[in-house]
């Protein structure tokens, strides 16, 4: 899939699967798993020696994946749809509360005009929707070159550098 | 006031170069109508009935003579000549043209202004009480702890995606005038036995379909963590707030599901983890806010004149004014001023480019060069010599802003309604004009003395019905405008909602309603009782008594209300 990783343009090859039942078999190959079937099959998938990536959408707790993130490669962060902004507290609590340090990936519908706030939430990766113009998205990162606030990117609250 | 610096006008100025790539984008076709209206309304931009509808943040509702010259300037230029001060202490311009709208944010810009967050489901504009900084009864001065929630909100990444909108209040003086119990969250400046200063914390307020007066999650907190404490709420709020049905979202309906005890818990517990990480405040950044916010000049001489006294003797028009259109000043010999934006025949709050230009010239000339924003869509001038009093009140008459009616019952708020809105049920603009032809002797008025009519168009409840000392709501029925009367609500720090009058009635009659109740109350008044106390002394029933006769109810002329 076409993505936007450390603010480049590039393709790979990760599949994420976005249904799969919790009786599959495991599936071959770079798939994004849905943290449920991760939950369902972990002690098989932790047999196999390839690295390991799931997805969560807004209903499942971070804490509930706190103990396996040590695990994973990426997680993925659903945006089922512009309004729904949970994923960008799980991006928080992602980073700032369990230190997790791999990929976290915005997938689903991702906005260019949302991107700049899903990066300073510690989002690193967007999957480029079909049909929109990467080029064009990575101009959102430069829209603002202030930051009021902390988060999970290097700002600080813009006082201290007053 | 805040003056911004370096960093404050990039982000402002960035923000306008955005809503422009934006809206090109839009206007070329590259977004379509679905992708740009998320866009638009984080900058304030409604479509609306007739036309696109332009709100501005006015800040804890502080405006310069040059910033309210500046919104003169956009109304003739872009609009027809007004803008519309709302109960958010912010500013409505109802017809500019969508193309102008990033010149408009420019112009704005210009002068320390800007639209962001004006609607959304992001953190709106905090409000405060229009007389900080000067009011007798005031703790602390509320607008730092304001514009630091303003900083801190601005853009925030986490939370510009909520589940619904988000309303903050900070009052900090014993009478609330900024409605504080009624936002999501409100703050009170207290004192605790220590004797240090810091909140109480509101949570879970607010009107529309649900009305609700907060609770207290933390009568006392600390200053240092009023940023992590406001992020913690917000961040229980963003994970469980409901996003199913947008009635339900407010944070409001999660406090109550939840229970407040499980809802402060879950709350403490977040804060918790984040209580002593980069959020805690520096006592250095409240005082440099502070630094902002100091007292003008004061004359020491200025309680030495008695021009004021022999005006207020000889003159009744100036004494009707002096009586209900000033408020107590902490410095001796001033007053702050309260510029009446209800004038009979204009829609309340509304005001013409030339007013502003005239308020502005005012404020530079007699107050220092500020204006405020009051929650009942009013101006004040906060700091005006009394000696000047009676000069400044001729000014004012000169162009229809002395109507001496502050928190009469012609000083209503009132919602857009019918005549601009494209959610209303029934007009409020139209029955404001219908009071106002009906109660136009001042002395009656002063009579009745302390009385809020609050007007929304229906149950979003923009004109605060549920918490006006008489509450008007438009609803519809067969397609006729109808309106729900409640009474004994208030906003303030005794809040509480009203209580339903009866079916509904037809517009044509609201005012001869109002009449009725009136008389009720002149007939059970006792010595200084306010409409509001003799409501809640004799109760509901004298007053529905004489509004629905016992047989008129029967033949059931107003329906299933
Ligand atoms: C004409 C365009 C307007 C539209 C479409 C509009 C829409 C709405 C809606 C949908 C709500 C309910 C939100 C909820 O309960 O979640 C609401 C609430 C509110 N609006 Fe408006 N409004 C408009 C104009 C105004 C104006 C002019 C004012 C000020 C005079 C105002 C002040 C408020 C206030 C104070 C609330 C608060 C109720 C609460 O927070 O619970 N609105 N508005
Ligand atoms: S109360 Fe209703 S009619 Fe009035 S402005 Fe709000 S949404 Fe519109």
């Amino acid at each position: 899939m076409r993505i936007i990783k450390d603010k480049k343009i590039s393709d790979d090859d990760w599949i994420i699967a976005r249904e799969l039942d919790d009786s599959a078999p495991i599936p071959e190959g770079k798939v994004i798993l849905p943290f449920t079937y991760w939950q369902a099959n972990c002690e098989e998938l932790l047999k196999q020696d390839s690295i390991h990536a799931i997805w969560i959408d807004g209903d499942i707790e971070t804490e509930e994946l706190s103990e396996d993130l040590k695990h994973f490669s990426i997680v993925g962060l659903d945006f089922p749809a512009f309004k729904d902004g949970r994923s960008y507290t799980h991006a928080r609590m992602l980073r700032d509360r369990y230190g997790f340090d791999g990929e976290l990936r915005a997938i689903g519908n991702v906005l260019r005009d949302q991107m700049f706030f899903m990066f300073r939430c510690g989002i690193d990766c967007f999957e480029v929707s079909e049909g929109k113009d990467a080029e064009e998205a990575l101009k959102s990162f430069n829209d603002f070159s202030v930051r009021y606030q902390a988060a999970a990117d290097d700002a600080v609250p813009i006082y201290k550098l007053r | 006031m805040y003056k911004y610096d370096n960093y404050d006008q990039t982000i402002v100025d960035e923000r306008v170069a955005q809503f422009r790539d934006q809206t090109e984008r839009f206007l070329a076709g590259k977004l379509t109508e679905d992708e740009y209206r998320p866009l638009r309304l984080m900058n304030g931009l409604y479509v609306q009935r007739y036309a696109p509808m332009l709100r501005v943040a006015i800040p804890y509702g502080l405006l310069s003579s040059e910033q309210l010259r500046m919104l003169a300037h956009i109304s003739r230029k872009y609009d027809k000549n007004y803008a519309h001060f709302s109960t958010r202490q912010n500013v409505q311009f109802n017809w500019p043209a969508l193309e102008t709208v990033p010149d408009i944010l420019a112009d704005l810009a210009s002068v320390e202004m800007h639209a962001i967050q004006t609607s959304g489901n992001d953190i709106r504009n905090t409000t405060s009480d229009q007389f900080a900084g000067i009011a007798e009864d005031e703790l602390e001065d509320p607008r730092p702890y304001c514009e630091i929630i303003r900083q801190w909100s601005t853009f925030h990444p986490e939370f510009s995606f909520l589940p619904r909108k988000f309303k903050i209040a900070v009052s900090g003086a014993t009478d609330d005038r900024a409605a504080v119990k009624v936002h999501d969250i409100g703050l009170y400046l207290v004192k605790n036995d220590a004797g240090e200063i810091g909140f109480n914390v509101i949570v879970g307020g607010g009107l529309g379909r649900t009305p609700f007066i907060g609770p207290s999650i933390r009568p006392f907190l600390e200053k240092q963590h009023l940023l992590s404490y406001l992020e913690a709420i917000l961040r229980v709020y963003n994970r469980y707030g409901r996003r199913d049905n947008m009635y339900r979202a407010r944070i409001k309906i999660l406090v109550n599901d939840l229970g407040k005890e499980e809802f402060t818990r879950q709350v403490e517990e977040e804060w918790s983890h984040i209580k002593d990480s980069v959020l805690k405040l520096d006592q250095k950044e409240i005082d440099r806010v502070k630094g902002f916010f100091t007292s003008p000049d004061y004359d020491n001489n200025a309680a030495d004149d008695t021009s004021f006294d022999e005006a207020e003797k000889s003159n009744k028009a100036f004494s009707n004014w002096a009586k209900r259109n000033l408020f107590t000043h902490r410095v001796a010999g001033y007053k702050a001023v309260v510029v009446s934006l209800k004038a009979p025949g204009i829609a309340p709050g509304d005001a013409t480019d030339e007013q502003m230009d005239h308020i502005a010239a005012l404020a530079d000339q007699y107050s220092y060069g500020e204006i405020v924003v009051t929650h009942d869509q009013n101006l004040v001038l906060p700091n005006v010599k009394q000696a000047d009093l009676f000069s400044l009140w001729e000014k004012l008459s000169e162009k229809d802003l002395a109507t001496a009616n502050i928190g009469l019952l012609t000083d209503m708020i009132c919602c857009p309604g019918l005549d601009f809105c494209a959610l209303a049920n029934a007009g409020s603009i139209p029955i404001a004009k219908q009071i106002n032809d009906r109660f136009d002797d001042i002395d009656y008025l002063h009579d009745i003395g302390d009385l809020k009519i609050k007007m929304s168009g229906c149950m979003n409840a923009c004109g605060h019905h549920h918490v006006g000392h008489i509450g008007i709501l438009g609803v519809r029925k067969k397609d006729e405008e109808f309106y729900q009367l409640t009474l004994g609500g208030s906003a303030e720090t005794d809040a509480c909602l009203g209580d339903r009058l009866g079916p509904s009635i037809a517009k044509e009659e609201v005012a001869d309603v109002i009449s009725k109740l009136l008389d009720v109350y002149v007939e059970q008044r006792q010595d200084e009782e306010r409409f509001l106390d003799t409501y809640r002394r004799v109760g509901i029933t004298p007053f529905k008594d004489r509004v629905y006769p016992k047989t008129a109810v029967k033949e059931k002329a107003y329906a299933n209300n």
